[in-house]
Parts: structure tokens; C-alpha cells; sequence
């Protein structure tokens, strides 16, 4: 599903590498897991994949679907089924989160050619799915993010994403700044989403988010490479030994 | 000695006015003294405090510059689907085959022309008055010349609650139409009325609406300046507002190359509340000036004042506001902001809050701020699909809604949004 090759970005601004080779393959259905130190390049990686400003990818390729990511305009990655929930999200005063989505929702059905949902519909299946993460009616009358809590803010991008059923999932840190009871809500919400058609990128920079969505395979990046991969006890060694080890091993 | 010319031609032109003729004794005396106040005044200049970022001149000279008619692609107009009384004014000329008739329960309505030739009037109290409350300590020369010379407007008293909205549509036929419309507007205590206001007028218009607001009354104002590109207009507002009143009023300016809207709030009365709100959106030759002047001269008053502008293409936006509270108005509430987004590095903002105290238990803010659109907010909607010129869009409207909130009616406030929205997508680069 997803095909990184050769990966290299340097920011656009400054003579900065960031990402030096990178490829993975992610296959439908699976959950693949990225660690890694701060500043290994993580992050960039789910940035450039969704096609934010300020990178400047040098070499190397990303497709899904064997679509050229790359080309594409941020809402076409999205439209082409690519979705990224942020490590931090935007608060937008002004938008209500419904209308935000329900914009959303539609513009990309009639960017693949399908019916727009009608209010009713979409209102069915926004409470449906709100009420599964325990999202209030309230929450979704607010403005976009604005006033939310950590964890509110994380549940929100879970919304989201069931509301866009996309086919190719990144969550950028999503387990950051929740304690554990929000953590489960919104691994539960993530584990509801996975089907065979599906695919997921769980980055973070600790093992306990992997302790709820189970990934297939673990990767470990570093210095803007992926320096190691393995299966989901790769994830319990770094909780054991922490990065140090691992990165003397491969050097 | 050679005279600066800007003063040469401003006292030719002063020289040159000459007051209504015939007419009642009281707005014989309304507007000789108007004329004494305009003529002890001088017309504005640049180089007057409050009109350094808006030239005058334009508006001052002795005939209107003149302005091509436009054409609306989508010819409705604002306010059609509400039900309302309306009157109509074509090149700032009452016509009465288009206008509603003005009888109704609890509301008097008239017509200026016709109180001024009656040797009496209740409006006789405010015309012209209030206005000249407002001239201090502003002077507002060009409100003055108003009450001199206006021949036209409506005198609407009100005693009850009007259960459909007064309509003013001003319609723009005439290249060269220079019009000048005096409105006067007293809620007696407990009275309530929705105001509504649409259209260019005229090439030129100014326009002056004193209004008072007894006790415990309320005043809603919702007005849209759209159409015309080439339209100038320069309009006062002087409000009175009494014990317990409420005074909300809206404007939403889209085109037109001047646009001067003055409102002067005079809070008299302890526990009154005054809500003065504006939304404008400029695309190339548009000049919006907000000039606000809000009193608080009695204790336990609420004040706000929203003013937002979205300038692109060399458009001029300013907003010069003041919150003055006097000595014994304690327990102010008073709030303004004044906020531009720039969709480009061509259009300038020019902001002017002021706050002067002489009372001591108040709480006052202020804030003004220029911007472009947030960068990490239009990445956010693009990566939910949303399209970057739609995503624009939003943003654009999420700005001005706190302005908009400020329209109490919902209905209205949707009507309005649904425009900005269509004036939006006219205006993608």
C-alpha cells in the first residue's frame, strides 16, 4: 500500500537533512510501528508523506497505491486515502468542528466522484462515532480544537480519521501529552478502525501505545534512517534498554 | 498671500451652501444653527487629527465624483426573504410606488420632507441635536453640513414592539447622484425595533441617523454597504441610550472605492449596553474607515465594539476607535478589537484605539491585530481534503465571524455569510 524508497528531504528554509534514505513498505492491513529518539526524523517523515510546506524532498519516492505521493497536492493525499493525525493539532476559532468536518467529509467524496452525505447521514454517523470515543454533542458544536484538552484534542483526530475511513492511516505521536485512561480511548478508537483494507503508521517515542495497538512491525529510525526492524518485541527491547544500545549496535 | 489650496476651496464651498428654503420654524433653526457649527468648523483636511488615514476631499468637493452603476450577477438582494416594511430611497429620492405603506401599529413613521414643511414635529427634539452632542469633542464637520442641507430621510418613533423589521433600500441609478439622507429614530422606553439598511444610494452619499434609545428600549441594527465598486458614502450614526437600553448595531461593507462610517454612543443611562460591529471585505480599489466614538457617562454600562477587515489587492482598511468613560461611570465594561487579515502584501491597515478614564472601578480592553491567514490552520484543512482555495474560504470566514455573532438575528446572520461566502469565490485570485 504505502512505498517509501530512498526517502532524502532537506528543509526548504535552511541546508538541514532531516530524512537520509529512508524506505519502508507498509502492506494493507498491517500496523507498522516507527520509534526513535527525538530529532531522528520521525516526525518529518509523517510531514512530508501529507505534503506540508517547508520540506524539500531531494531523492527517493513515496507512492500509495503506486500513486506518486509527491506530486500530489495535500488535500489529493488525502482524497487518494492518506490521512495524518497530528501530533499537535490546530485550533481553528470560527470553524465549528461539525462544519469542519462535514466539509471535509464531502470534499473528498466529490473528490472521488461519490454523493456528497446528506446532513441527516452525516449526522447519524458523527454521533455514532463520536459517542464510541466518548465525544460530546458539545464538543462537536465547539470551534475546531479551541478549548480542548490534550486528550480531547487526540480523540478529535480519531474522529476524524473514522469519519474519513482512510485506507492509509499516520498517527504522529498521538500517545503524547494523554495519560493512560485517554491513551486506551483513543487505542480502542484506532483498533476499532483496523480492517484488511487498511493500513497503519503508528509513530512514537515509547513503547506504551504499542502495549494497545499491537504492530506487526517495528521500526526503528535514527539520524534519518530506518537503522532497524523487527517484530513487536523490538518495541519492548527499546522500553528495556532505551535507544542507547540499539543505536551503539548499528553504529 | 497666496491661501493653501485645500483651504481655498473649503471656504468657496462653504461659502457657496445655501439652507433649504421655506419649511417650519423649528428645522429653520435646526439647520441655521447646524450651518453655524459647520462654518465655525471648516470643512475636514488631511491633516486633521482623525482624517489622516482617509482623504476627505473626495467626499468634501463640491460635486460628487462620479460612479459607474454595477450590475449584480446574481441580482437578489440582501434582506428579500425576510418579512419587512420597506422604503425605498432611489439616488437618496423617496419613492413611494416602491416603498410599503408606512402606517403601522405602535411605529410613526414620516418622511423628513414632509415634517419639515409642518410647523411642528416631535422630531424637532433630536434632529440635528444629537448630532451636535457628537461634535465634541470630535468635531465631525461633514455631519453638520448633513442637518444643514438634508431635504430627505425618515422620522421613525416607535412605542411598542414592532413585530417586522423597518427596511431603508437605497438604490443607485444615476452616475452623478450626490444624495444626503437624514434619519432620525427615537424608541420610546421599552420600544423595540430591528433596523435594517441595504444598498449604494447613490455616487455619493451622506448620511446621518440620530437615534435615540429611551429606557429600557431596544435597537438592533443590521445594515450591508455592497455593490457599487465605485460608490463613495460617509455615514454617521449618533445614539443617545437611556437606563437598561440596548443598542446593537452590525455593518458589513464589501466594494465601494470610500467608505467612512462614523458612530458616536453616547451610554446615558446606568445599565445600558452598546454592541457596534462591522465586517468589510476589499478587493483592490477599496478604502473602509471604522470611526468609533463610545461614551460611558453613567455607571454599570457595557460596551463592544468588533471590527474586522479583509483586505486584498491594495485595499485600505482603518478603524479609529475610542472608548472615553467619564468621572461616576463606575463598573465600565468596556471591550474593542480591530482585526485585518491580509490575503497579500499589497493592502494596508491602518488601526487607531484609544481609551481615556477618569473613573476609577472599570474594566477596559483593547486590541487590534494585522495577519495573514495561519499557515498551520490552512496545512490542517488541506490534510482533511479539504481544497486549498475552500480552505481559504473557511479561514477567511472564521475571522469575521465574532463580528458576525454580533447580529442577533440568526436568520440574518446566515443571510450575510451565505454572501461573504458567494463575494469570496467571486474574488479567488
Amino acid at each position: 500500500m504505502l512505498e517509501i524508497r530512498n526517502l532524502n528531504v532537506k528543509l526548504e528554509e535552511e541546508d538541514k537533512v532531516i530524512l537520509r534514505g529512508v524506505d519502508l513498505t507498509v502492506g494493507a492491513g498491517e500496523v507498522h510501528a516507527i520509534m526513535g529518539p527525538n530529532g531522528s526524523g520521525k516526525s518529518t517523515l509523517s510531514h512530508v508523506l501529507a505534503g506540508k510546506e517547508g520540506y524539500e524532498v531531494t531523492e527517493g519516492s513515496a507512492t500509495l497505491d503506486g500513486a506518486d505521493l509527491l506530486e500530489m497536492e495535500p488535500e489529493e493525499r488525502a482524497a487518494a486515502g492518506l490521512f495524518l493525525a497530528f501530533q499537535y493539532p490546530v485550533e481553528i476559532p470560527g470553524v465549528g468542528n461539525m462544519t469542519f468536518l462535514r466539509t471535509a467529509v464531502n470534499a473528498q467524496r466529490k473528490a472521488r466522484g461519490q454523493e456528497e452525505l446528506s446532513a441527516g447521514d452525516f449526522l447519524k454517523e458523527i454521533r455514532a462515532r463520536a459517542k464510541q470515543l466518548k465525544i460530546d454533542a458539545e464538543m462537536l458544536k465547539r470551534p475546531v480544537n479551541v478549548g480542548f484538552s490534550g486528550g480531547e484534542k487526540k480523540r478529535n483526530e480519531i474522529l476524524q480519521m473514522a469519519m474519513l475511513e482512510p485506507k492509509m492511516c499516520i498517527l504522529d505521536e498521538t500517545d503524547s501529552g494523554l495519560d493512560v485512561d485517554a491513551m486506551k480511548l483513543v487505542a480502542e478508537g484506532v483498533n476499532a478502525l483496523r480492517s484488511p483494507g487498511r493500513a497503519f503508521l503508528v509513530i512514537t517515542h515509547y513503547q506504551r501505545l504499542l502495549n494497545h495497538i499491537r504492530p506487526d512491525v517495528v521500526h526503528i529510525m535514527a539520524d534519518g534512517r530506518i537503522i532497524k526492524s523487527g517484530g513487536a518485541e523490538l518495541a519492548l527491547e527499546v522500553e528495556n534498554n532505551g535507544y542507547g544500545s540499539l543505536l551503539g549496535e548499528v553504529a | 498671500m497666496v491661501r493653501p489650496q485645500e483651504n481655498a476651496a473649503g471656504a468657496d464651498r462653504l461659502e457657496s451652501l445655501r439652507l433649504p428654503e421655506g419649511g417650519g420654524e423649528w428645522i429653520g433653526a435646526a439647520r441655521r444653527t447646524a450651518l453655524a457649527r459647520l462654518q465655525a468648523q471648516g470643512l475636514p483636511g488631511r491633516r486633521d487629527e482623525y482624517w489622516r488615514f482617509t482623504d476627505p476631499a473626495s467626499l468634501t468637493a463640491a460635486e460628487a465624483p462620479p460612479a459607474a452603476v454595477f450590475v449584480d450577477p446574481d441580482d437578489t438582494r440582501p434582506f428579500d426573504s425576510i418579512e419587512r416594511l420597506r422604503i425605498v430611497f432611489r439616488d437618496g429620492v423617496f419613492d413611494p410606488a416602491a416603498s410599503d405603506d408606512l402606517a403601522g401599529d405602535g411605529i410613526e413613521i414620516s418622511l423628513l420632507s414632509d415634517a419639515a414643511a409642518a410647523d411642528i414635529h416631535w422630531a424637532k427634539d433630536l434632529y440635528g441635536v444629537l448630532e451636535g452632542r457628537g461634535q465634541s469633542p470630535v468635531p465631525r464637520p461633514l455631519a453638520a453640513l448633513n442637518t444643514a442641507l438634508a431635504r430627505e430621510g425618515v422620522l421613525i418613533r416607535v412605542s411598542g414592539r414592532v413585530g417586522r423589521p423597518v427596511s431603508l433600500i437605497y438604490l443607485h441609478e444615476r452616475e452623478t447622484s450626490d444624495a444626503l439622507l437624514h434619519h432620525v429614530i427615537r424608541l420610546e422606553p421599552g420600544a423595540e425595533l430591528t433596523l435594517l439598511e441595504n444598498g449604494p444610494a447613490a455616487a455619493r452619499l451622506n448620511k446621518v441617523m440620530e437615534v435615540e434609545v429611551a429606557d429600557g428600549a431596544r435597537f438592533h441594527h443590521v445594515r450591508t454597504q455592497g455593490r457599487d465598486h465605485e460608490r463613495r458614502a460617509h455615514t454617521h450614526i449618533f445614539a443617545r441610550l437611556g437606563t437598561e437600553s440596548r443598542f446593537k448595531s452590525f455593518t458589513l461593507t464589501v466594494n465601494g472605492v470610500l467608505t467612512r462610517n462614523e458612530a458616536v454612543i453616547e451610554l446615558a443611562g446606568e445599565g445600558a449596553s452598546a454592541h457596534v460591529a462591522g465586517a468589510a471585505v476589499g478587493d483592490g480599489r477599496f478604502h473602509q474607515d471604522d470611526t468609533v466614538f463610545v461614551t460611558h457617562a453613567a455607571p454599570n454600562c457595557e460596551s463592544r465594539q468588533v471590527f474586522k477587515k479583509v483586505l486584498r489587492n491594495g485595499a485600505v482598511g482603518v478603524f479609529q476607535g475610542k472608548i472615553l468613560v467619564k468621572e461616576g461611570a463606575q463598573k465600565t465594561d468596556g471591550y474593542q478589537i480591530s482585526q485585518s487579515l491580509m490575503l497579500d502584501d499589497d493592502s494596508q491597515f491602518f488601526a487607531k484605539p484609544e481609551l481615556e478614564i477618569y473613573a476609577d472601578d472599570v474594566a477596559c480592553s483593547h486590541g487590534s491585530t494585522t495577519g495573514a491567514i495561519d499557515p498551520e490552520a490552512l496545512f490542517y484543512l488541506r490534510a482533511r481534503g479539504i481544497a486549498r482555495a475552500d480552505a481559504e474560504d473557511l479561514l477567511v470566514l472564521a475571522f469575521l465571524s465574532e463580528a458576525i455573532e454580533e447580529i442577533e438575528a440568526e436568520e440574518i446572520a446566515a443571510e450575510l455569510l451565505s454572501r461573504l461566502e458567494a463575494w469570496l469565490r467571486r474574488h479567488r485570485r
